[in-house]
């Protein structure tokens, strides 16, 4: 019997866990405003959809673009051969000056250290290659995107031992957390090589704070080992704080040019911020030259279409276009994020305090009969089959506590939204739980406010309201 | 007495810099072979009509830039106004940025299968669902590669083979190729005795064969691979229980359609699902279409599990849905298609029939070709010894002298010596007339000394 290779027989893929069986059953029955009203509502998706209506009016503003036009004359040729695994320059230039605006300019990305890549699927995954290989491990904080397990681990044979958050602390990362993931990868015979951490986070929907920072940078400088931050978010930041990068912070402990330095890679892509997981816009940003190096060359596995390169240098050239996208997304995002976490709250569900994201991490814990993984399930397939809402439950994203989920926000209209927050709060009352809280809500939802409030407090306290903490 | 050097130590007495992988540091990326470095000279130096006309002409890039003119015309006609998702209006722009779906737009996948079919004149048929889209043919070899075997395992190639397959397939994969030898004696057809000897030249390195890949018609050699040798093959893969993999990259670049059997031709009637679920053909649209820089590339395979494996797999290597978009209605225009496909093959034709002439007038034979972008020629007769330093140092004076790029046979794993690939279509006609010039000046030379 001629065999496949052990990738195909293992699940490495990722493919049996909750995260794609909802996408599934959405496929199934989708909800569509006019045709099917009762379909249902996908909530599992994080895909940005508030801007379009921006890009759609540049592109009518700027037809040569998306025509493989330069001042009328078509340039099809050029762009057809151009297939050099550094990308474009324009465009990398392009990329390193958003990258840079996002980080309110307070520093800067040198265009030559970055790598393109057909999306951060494809980014990181070539990270990995380059820093890893079977009998390593990377220490990811939980919960973390299920995606990951396939990214990281599938093709490269690496493995991922989780640094376990929780909600005690707003699922912040704490010194012991990261010690204990980096015994535990010991205790498994691994080999550490590095901490990879998503900022602003999925699916917790909140940035990494000046503390936890200086924290993994203090770490992966004692340990010897590579710290990469999954900053796909950085321009959904919408809360009042400003979005502090890994870049931030090397800067402030004079860590540039250091050998430190050259063990912070940042993944980027445009498929959240932008809204364009189609166009497969990834990249790598790092001051590692033979990653860059090595890098480059892997990334003939996965170009970025040279029509694209083209399209996208021209809309993030265009400052006037960059600087009203990026303060119009917060506003839109900002505003829906607070749709869903009141309409939440009338049912009696409170969520993370969220500042960045297209989703919340919300707390369902009180509608579990047991506080058990099963009990999630129980309560996730109630949610899919009875409500008809693909939400995404917390085991399926590493979670150490069961009774938390993750629902997006951002890829629906707002009347959609408000229909699934409608359908969830009738599913609420109906429990007995709900009904419980329905009866006592005024003072239920007091000290609901009030837990969240000190949640809140304890993430400004360590803050950058005291920029030269240590 | 060397001591070695000492690493300096770091605070947590740890005195290891911290490293990166073996396949980042390995050198399997390829790049250090005088087929890069002949880019490089060019990169350097290169050719212009009126800017640089005693540079470097390249003609070691397998790009195919004779038909650009039909695209761009198409191009214009079908989208004056440039609005790419015009005819949908603004909900075709968000519809299209948001597709990622890894099975790739419908539309798209069945256009590929319909010029697919066109190509191999309707002798097979290809079922849309069975394509697995992936960013160039590069990823695709990739992809199949880490799908049908595992790390130390081995793909028997035949030689001369496409230089970055010992990137594309090996690197990351940790998978071993491990050649069939062909030779001049039946122009570098593949025998069953060499087809014996690859595999138990593996066998007794106690490597596992996990299948063999051909490229039809072949890099660099622009020759169709002969029907019965697809059989032979076919059963060979059959007896050992090993996988084939035909790369079909240029099967659009034939001379003359009849001469062209796909693998897919065979399996069409075979009714037997163990013979056919070990067959799969890789394509792009990078040398056809000349479109290498849109990353189009696909597998076409008959075997289910490896479809829906490849499929989730090609997460690491979408093709941009805008590339999918705007490709899908043209692929799908049957008039534009196929006479693309018919004034394509013509024009290559021609511009193979020059070179091949011009260098006859000078001694100078090449392999009896039918397809491809490029000329296989023989300069055993020039070097100073047959060996590889001769044919490179022959590389090295043809690169610095006649100031061309051509690929040396020793980096596409020949095992004769002399053999150079040319390419031939990624230049003008004029362009080509100078470098026959420049050829024809040097070997003038050589006659008077």
């Amino acid at each position: 019997m001629k065999q496949l290779s052990t990738k195909v027989t293992s699940n490495g893929h990722g493919q049996d866990s909750s995260y794609f069986l909802g996408w599934e059953e959405y496929e199934k029955n989708p909800y569509d405003e006019m045709e099917n009203p009762n379909g249902m509502i996908q909530m599992g998706l994080a895909e940005n959809q508030l801007c379009f209506d921006l890009i759609e009016s540049w592109l009518a503003k700027n037809q040569d673009a998306a025509s493989l036009k330069r001042k009328g004359q078509s340039i099809f040729r050029e762009l057809a051969l151009f297939q050099d695994y550094h990308g474009m320059p324009e465009f990398k230039k392009a990329m390193a000056e958003f990258m840079e605006e996002i980080r309110g300019n307070r520093v800067t990305f040198d265009p030559k250290k970055i790598v393109l890549a057909a999306g951060s699927t494809s980014a990181n995954e070539t990270l990995m290659f380059c820093l890893a290989e079977p009998g390593d491990a990377f220490l990811l904080p939980t919960p973390y995107y299920p995606g990951f397990d396939r990214d990281l681990k599938w093709r490269t044979g690496a493995e991922i031992v989780p640094i376990h958050c929780s909600s005690s602390n707003g699922f912040q990362i704490t010194e012991s957390a990261l010690q204990q993931a980096y015994q535990q990868a010991h205790k498994l015979d691994l080999k550490v090589k590095g901490v990879l951490v998503t900022n602003p986070s999925n699916p917790l929907g909140t940035a990494l704070t000046r503390r936890e920072l200086n924290l993994l940078v203090d770490f992966i400088t004692s340990k010897n080992i590579h710290l990469i931050s999954d900053e796909i978010y950085s321009g959904t930041m919408f809360g009042f704080e400003q979005f502090i990068s890994v870049m931030d912070v090397l800067q402030d402990k004079k860590l540039e040019n250091t050998e430190v330095s050259k063990r912070v890679h940042i993944v980027y892509s445009l498929s959240k911020d932008l809204g364009l997981p189609g166009f497969r816009v990834g990249a790598i940003y790092s001051n590692n030259e033979m990653v860059v190096s090595a890098a480059t060359k892997m990334s003939s596995f996965g170009l970025v279409s040279s029509q694209t390169q083209y399209l996208l240098s021209a809309l993030l050239s265009d400052k006037k276009f960059t600087s009203q996208y990026l303060e119009e997304n917060q506003k839109r995002l900002r505003s829906r994020q607070k749709r869903l976490v009141s309409g939440l709250e009338s049912s009696g569900i409170t969520s993370l305090r969220s500042n960045a994201g297209l989703f919340c991490w919300i707390d369902m814990r009180h509608l579990l009969d047991t506080n058990t993984f099963e009990a999630e399930l129980d309560l996730w397939k109630k949610i899919v089959y009875n409500v008809k809402l693909n939400i995404s439950p917390g085991s399926s994203c590493h979670c150490t506590e069961p009774g938390w989920f993750r629902v997006c926000f951002a890829n629906m209209s707002e009347d959609t939204l408000d229909l699934a927050l409608k359908r969830l709060k009738t599913f609420v009352e109906s429990t007995d739980c709900g009904r419980m809280i329905s009866r006592k809500s005024h003072e239920r939802l007091k000290s609901l406010r009030k837990k969240t409030v000190s949640n809140w407090v304890f993430r400004v306290s360590w803050s950058d309201r005291v920029p030269d903490e240590r | 007495m060397g001591l070695p050097l000492m690493m300096e130590r770091s605070s947590n007495n740890n005195n290891n810099k911290v490293e990166l992988s073996r396949v980042a540091v390995s050198d399997t990326h390829g790049e250090d072979s005088p087929y890069f470095a002949g880019w490089k000279a060019y990169d350097e130096n290169p050719y212009d009509e009126t800017h640089n006309p005693s540079g470097v002409i390249q003609m070691g890039l397998a790009e195919n830039q004779v038909s650009f003119d039909l695209l761009e015309s198409y191009s214009e006609k079908k989208n004056p106004e440039g609005s790419l998702w015009g005819s949908k209006g603004s909900r075709g722009f968000r519809e299209n940025a948001l597709f990622q779906d890894y099975h790739g737009l419908k539309t798209f996948r069945q256009a590929m299968a319909s010029f697919m079919e066109k190509i191999r004149g309707g002798k097979a048929s290809f079922d849309p669902d069975r394509i697995v889209l992936t960013a160039g043919a590069t990823a695709a070899n990739e992809l199949l590669t880490f799908i049908l075997a595992d790390p130390n395992d081995a793909l028997l190639i035949p030689t001369p083979y496409y230089p970055g397959f010992d990137r594309d397939l090996r690197w990351r994969t940790g998978v071993r190729i491990v050649p069939i030898h062909c030779d001049s004696s039946n122009h570098f057809q593949i025998t069953p005795e060499a087809l014996e000897t690859a595999y138990e030249t593996a066998r007794d390195a106690n490597i596992r064969v996990r299948g063999v890949l051909i490229t039809n018609p072949s890099n660099p050699l622009g020759a169709t691979v002969q029907k019965k040798v697809l059989e032979d093959l076919l059963d060979f893969c059959v007896r050992k229980n090993i996988h084939l993999i035909s790369d079909e990259i240029y099967s659009g670049s034939v001379f003359h359609e009849s001469e062209f059997t796909s693998v897919a031709e065979i399996v069409e009637n075979i009714d037997d699902v163990s013979v056919k679920e070990r067959v799969h053909i890789v394509y792009s649209l990078s040398k056809d279409l000349g479109l290498p820089g849109f990353r189009v590339g696909t597998i076409y395979s008959y075997n289910d599990n490896v479809v829906r494996t490849a499929r989730r797999m090609s997460s690491f290597t979408l093709v941009s849905s805008q590339t999918q978009h705007m490709l899908a209605s043209m692929l799908s225009d049957e008039e534009f298609t196929e006479k693309y496909i018919r004034l394509n093959r013509e024009r290559l034709r021609r511009r193979y029939e020059t070179i091949v002439e011009g260098l006859k007038k000078e001694g100078i034979e090449c392999l009896k070709g039918n397809a491809g972008l490029f000329c296989w020629m023989n300069l055993g007769f020039l070097l100073n010894t047959k060996t590889k330093e001769g044919e490179l140092e022959l590389w090295d004076v043809i690169l610095k002298e006649l100031k061309l790029n051509i690929s040396p046979g020793s980096s596409c794993h020949c095992s004769e010596f002399g053999w150079f690939r040319v390419c031939f279509a990624n230049m003008s006609e004029k362009t080509l007339e100078i470098a026959l010039k420049r050829i024809h000046e040097f070997m003038d030379r050589r006659r008077r000394f």
